[in-house]
């Protein structure tokens, strides 16, 4: 099943609605990475809220996809990782490393708004 | 071994399949949400390198009892090329494939016990446990 | 065949005698129990029971002994040492005064069996070759019955007192306070780190003070469990701070080579928590230098 992905002013917002299969999370990220330029957003979220698990796959996509959505110059912010998926994933050893986290969707977008501050592209 | 139940893994999309099952067989055995979510995790890890090294074989989950104490089986089985050094493949951050390296060294470690048989053009055989801890809660 | 036959012989005459325990026991019962009584309260190991608690219990164990020994079966017999030992355990009762009790009771029906076949050696004999493996039975059952209750008592106070060990605090909005005190083994560091999750979840939590203080000495592992329990909440969104770092503490983490560079660190509590307030955005004034003083003082 893909993720619909909703723009929303500056930012591109992506909320997965089921379990994502690895070509659904391959889908994704191609997606995303295309539209950011389409759109010429600053910032995309993902809420991954629904998942119930984020094996070493999982991470690595989302990883993988924030560093080229950095390449394209936005900013990504994955939001709602629930307690048991972060104690998991510190315990297989794996790390978001320099990608943004939230809480939630609300928490996420106020990130982005603080770190898009000063980004004078549209004024 | 009361119940048993096979999932054959030959594509992607049956890695999902083997972990909601393993996530509902272990529900039923009582363990906590988190302890769901380290064996559906675990389950994710050994079927993806099912896919990745051997592309097909099967992933088994059975119940087991020891004493007093219940638990999951989970079994992996393929007939891939088969790890020539399992000392190596069982160190973080070491892989052949094109993953993080953390498949088989990290189930290891969301599981209470972790036995990983191979023989080189044979095949694969992993095979993992958690037991329900009874705690008061 | 022969030997069939002999066999045969022995087991019937066996089947006899055993009968004949159990009839002799079951006559002498209200002697042999008073006897039983009697050494127990010249031991001492009946402080603490009424009158009424002592003829009921003695007047079960007595009989169940010999339900014991008539049928082969011990089922009663763990029944009765399982609620036994809930009990005695409930109630303080120690278990030499159980065990000690069940002793008194083997000697009683074993002098009771000398004073009934002294005249006949090889019949006694074969009496104690019925009756001991009986006794001692029913003592490792009622024994075990109490070891087993005695592990579930302290599993159950171990979770107690971990639970009540690793509370998470709220001080302000989105701020927490994990203060951490005693050994952390692997269990706890779990446990703890699930429990910080959670709460940063309900509370909407964005920085989290964890305060090791309290923390006597760090190994690697200890190590890697702070540095995942930082990496897990960061996750979620949190920032974490550690504070209480102490000297012996620094040196084996610099020594381990644990890689703490990620990890915001501050010297005391006070300090991360100024630190999180100024994370938070939050700006701590005091009003007046006099009114807090007075304050202080009231309460």
């Amino acid at each position: 099943m893909s993720v619909p992905i909703l723009k929303q002013g500056d930012y591109l917002i992506a909320s997965v609605q089921s379990e994502l299969s690895d070509a659904d999370l391959l889908k994704l990220r191609d997606d995303l990475v295309s539209r950011v330029g389409e759109f010429r957003s600053r910032g995309v979220i993902v809420d991954v809220t629904i998942l119930d698990v984020m094996d070493s796959f999982a991470t690595r996509t989302l990883r993988s996809m924030a560093h080229m959505i950095m390449l394209r110059g936005a900013k990504t912010v994955i939001v709602g990782i629930q307690p048991e998926v972060a104690f998991s994933m510190v315990q297989l050893g794996l790390k978001l490393e320099s990608v943004a986290t939230a809480l939630d969707l609300e928490e996420g977008l106020a990130l982005l708004d603080s770190q898009t501050k000063g980004d004078t592209r549209r004024g | 071994m009361a119940e048993e139940n096979c999932i054959p893994i030959n594509s992607e999309i049956d890695i999902v399949t083997a972990r909601q099952k393993g996530r509902a067989m272990a529900a039923q055995l009582g363990f906590s949400s988190t302890e769901l979510t380290l064996i559906a995790t675990a389950i994710s890890e050994i079927a993806r390198n099912i896919v990745e090294y051997a592309r097909e074989g099967e992933i088994s989950l059975s119940i087991a009892h020891e004493g007093d104490k219940q638990g999951i089986v989970v079994m992996g089985c393929d007939n891939g090329p088969g790890i020539p050094d399992i000392k190596l493949a069982m160190q973080d951050g070491y892989s052949t494939g094109k993953s993080l390296g953390l498949g088989l060294p990290g189930a290891k470690r969301l599981m209470d016990e972790f036995e990983i048989v191979s023989e080189v053009g044979r095949g694969t055989k992993v095979t993992m446990k958690k037991w329900v801890q009874n705690h008061a809660r | 065949m022969k030997k069939e036959k002999t066999n045969e012989q022995a087991n019937k005459s066996s089947a006899e005698l055993r009968q004949e325990l159990v009839d002799h026991f079951r006559e002498k019962r209200e002697l042999l129990r008073q006897q039983w009584v009697q050494h127990m309260t010249a031991k001492g190991l009946l402080a603490g029971l009424t009158r009424e608690d002592i003829e009921t219990e003695s007047i079960t164990i007595y009989d169940t002994c010999i339900v014991c020994l008539e049928t082969g079966e011990y089922d009663g017999a763990r029944t009765y040492a399982m609620r036994m030992a809930e009990r005695g355990v409930l109630r303080g009762m120690s278990t030499e005064q159980i065990i000690g009790g069940l002793l008194t009771l083997r000697d009683v029906y074993g002098r009771s069996l000398f004073e009934r076949y002294q005249h006949d050696m090889e019949r006694l004999s074969s009496a104690l070759d019925i009756y001991e493996p009986v006794a001692n039975k029913i003592l490792s059952i009622v024994a075990l019955a109490f070891v087993a209750e005695r592990e579930k008592i302290v599993r159950q106070q171990q979770e107690a007192i971990r639970e009540l060990s690793t509370p998470v605090l709220q001080v302000r909005d989105q701020m927490l306070i994990l203060p951490i005190i005693g050994v952390i083994d692997t269990h706890r560091a779990r446990q703890l780190t699930e429990q910080l999750l959670r709460t940063i979840r309900t509370s909407r939590a964005k920085v989290v003070v964890i305060d090791i203080t309290g923390v006597p000495g760090v190994d690697s592992k200890v190590a890697n469990h702070l540095v995942q329990t930082v990496d897990a909440s960061q996750l979620m969104g949190a920032t974490v701070i550690v504070t209480g770092i102490s000297p012996e503490i620094a040196q084996t983490l610099v020594t381990l080579g644990v890689d703490l560079t990620k990890m915001n660190t501050v010297g005391d509590l006070q300090g991360g928590i100024e630190e999180a307030d100024h994370l938070l955005g939050y700006r701590v004034v005091r009003e007046e230098p006099g009114n807090g003083f007075i304050h202080n003082k009231k309460v």
